[in-house]
């Protein structure tokens, strides 16, 4: 099977000169969940921000490297970023509402990707809320202020706002950061149903939370993959010293 | 002394401040209006001038203000926000952007009249405009720029930049998250900007002193390359060259002025505060 992503050689250097990823290899299968997990400062939201190329915003940066997004370089300067970043769908650490109702939300991406037919967008903010576990939460409010949403519902529904996009990867950096445990694991739950569909590459919020939901696992360390295996090599028989050290919690 | 004496001594000393700043503020109101009330009455802010200007009332001067600060808008505003614009959301953090934004900052600085003597050499005399309301209304309009494209910067740069990724990792485009994130947040600070310029534009002298300001002209402006009065020179003029002039009639005038100006503010005071309360985050 050809990989969803194959990330190659990719190196990034920010402007203040810390080198930030090295020599990055890894390929990513569809309907996967590819975990990215490792201390701090590893580069693990780096990585995901250079997939979906929200590291353009950042200037006077240094990347040397491929990422083959369907067999296509995302670098390549023909690349429709627009196009790019409707394709690969990203849920941020903090949830991040835009000002306006929970369904505006959900209708924003649609709206900017030039759709008008109401009905097309109902439908669609009804099923991406559904497969974000919200529904039947919010069904009777969508007309509400999304920030009177809990920290739950609101993570919950920014996911939904990347699904209503229908795109073919979605990147979550750490999607249950500050959220007690009901709503974590409403999340992951939904993660299972989700990778049915979507290939997802995620930052997990902890060591244990990365061995639940991972297929697929790659460990990072100040910058550089120590060990990609799977969900079996790295929580229980990691072949690296280190990995071995920070899965079993020796240092982290 | 004590902590709570200090403490104490330091709250009156601010608040002191307070009250020396805001005094001569409230006597000047207060004094305007106690001295030109009896005079504002329909007639006076409807009909010219007449004998000598010694009687009649101002609507000349009061019209020639309301089109020149229209004017001034038209002129200013688009120019402006698409600079605060450029400087806030496209222009990198650059040699060239530095220059720019320290021109503008000294523009703010440069007194009125040097605008005013600008305007006669470029929109009078090199443009050919003559002394009109078109030649007035931009070199007020210019005036007013530093301070409107500064406001409506800030106000951009203080849109919590958490919506720009968002929106741009929604696959928006960077105009749409602008046009749709930026903005719509933005405008209560430009808007306030817009109208604190345009307040500061109706009530100056020397920018239409040589550009646009009549003397004496009951007739009132025809097209944009007539001459009109305007309120500010009007009451210059009555204070100090007309002998014999009412007093009342001058502080009738400079009531007129002063509540066009201070309505600006409250105007700005009144959107910003009404456009904040409905904000979510």
């Amino acid at each position: 099977m050809t990989a969803k992503l194959s990330i190659q050689n990719l190196s990034f250097t920010y402007s203040d000169g810390a080198q930030a990823l090295q020599q990055i290899n890894m390929d990513i299968a569809p309907n996967e969940l590819f975990v990215l997990f490792g201390p701090s400062r590893a580069g693990k939201t780096t990585l995901l921000r250079l997939l979906n190329r929200l590291s353009d915003l950042l200037e006077g940066t240094q990347r040397t490297g491929e990422v083959l997004f369907n067999g296509r370089d995302v670098f390549a300067p023909n690349t429709d970023v627009i196009n790019l970043r409707r394709r690969i769908g990203m849920v941020f650490a903090v949830p991040t509402p835009l000002p306006g109702s929970i369904y505006d939300n959900l209708a924003y991406g649609l709206q900017m990707a030039g759709i008008r037919d109401r009905r097309v967008i109902s439908e669609r903010v009804e099923r991406s809320l559904r497969q974000a576990a919200l529904w039947d939460e919010v069904k009777d409010r969508l007309q509400d202020s999304a920030f009177a949403l809990s920290g739950g519902q609101k993570q919950r529904m920014c996911l939904a706002r990347s699904l209503a996009l229908e795109p073919e990867v979605i990147l979550l950096d750490n999607p249950t950061s500050g959220l007690d445990p009901i709503s974590t694991a409403m999340v992951e739950d939904s993660l299972f149903a989700l990778k049915q569909q979507y290939t997802i590459i995620m930052v997990p919020h902890s060591v244990q939370q990365a061995s639940r939901v991972a297929d697929k696992a790659a460990f990072l360390l100040n910058g550089e993959v120590v060990e990609i295996g799977s969900q079996q090599q790295i929580f229980i028989n990691p072949k690296d010293k280190r990995t071995e050290d920070y899965v079993t919690g020796r240092f982290g | 002394m004590t902590r709570q004496q200090t403490q104490k001594l330091a709250a009156w000393l601010i608040t002191g401040t307070a009250v020396v700043v805001i005094f001569p503020i409230v006597l000047v109101v207060v004094y305007v209006i106690i001295k030109g009330i009896s005079t504002v009455d329909w007639e006076f802010l409807t009909q010219p001038p007449s004998n000598g200007m010694t009687e009649g009332g101002i609507f000349p001067a009061l019209l020639g203000t309301l089109i020149l600060t229209f004017g001034t808008a038209i002129a200013a505003i688009p120019l402006a926000i698409g600079a605060a614009i450029y400087l806030a959301e496209y222009a990198g953090d650059n040699r060239v952007t530095r220059t720019i934004r320290l021109a503008i900052v000294n523009l703010a600085g440069i007194p009125s009249i040097v605008y005013g003597l600008f305007g006669l050499g470029m929109f009078v005399l090199f443009l050919n405009f003559g002394t009109s309301i078109l030649a007035g209304a931009l070199t007020l309009g210019l005036m007013t720029l530093p301070v409107v494209i500064s406001t409506a910067e800030e106000a951009i740069l203080a849109v919590p930049s958490e919506f720009r990724v968002v929106s741009l990792s929604l696959g928006a485009s960077r105009w749409q998250t602008i046009r749709h994130q930026v903005l719509p947040h933005a405008l209560p600070g430009i808007i306030t900007g817009v109208i604190l310029g345009l307040g500061r534009a109706a009530g100056e002298t020397a920018p239409i002193l040589f550009t646009v300001a009549a003397f004496y002209l009951p007739e009132l402006p025809k097209s944009i390359f007539d001459q009109t009065m305007a309120l500010p020179y009007h009451l210059y003029v009555i204070a100090t060259q007309v002998p014999g002039m009412p007093l009342e009639i001058q502080y009738g005038t400079a009531l007129v002025l002063l509540f066009i100006v201070l309505s600006f503010t409250l105007v700005a005071t009144v959107i910003r505060t009404v456009m904040r309360r409905r904000r979510e985050w």
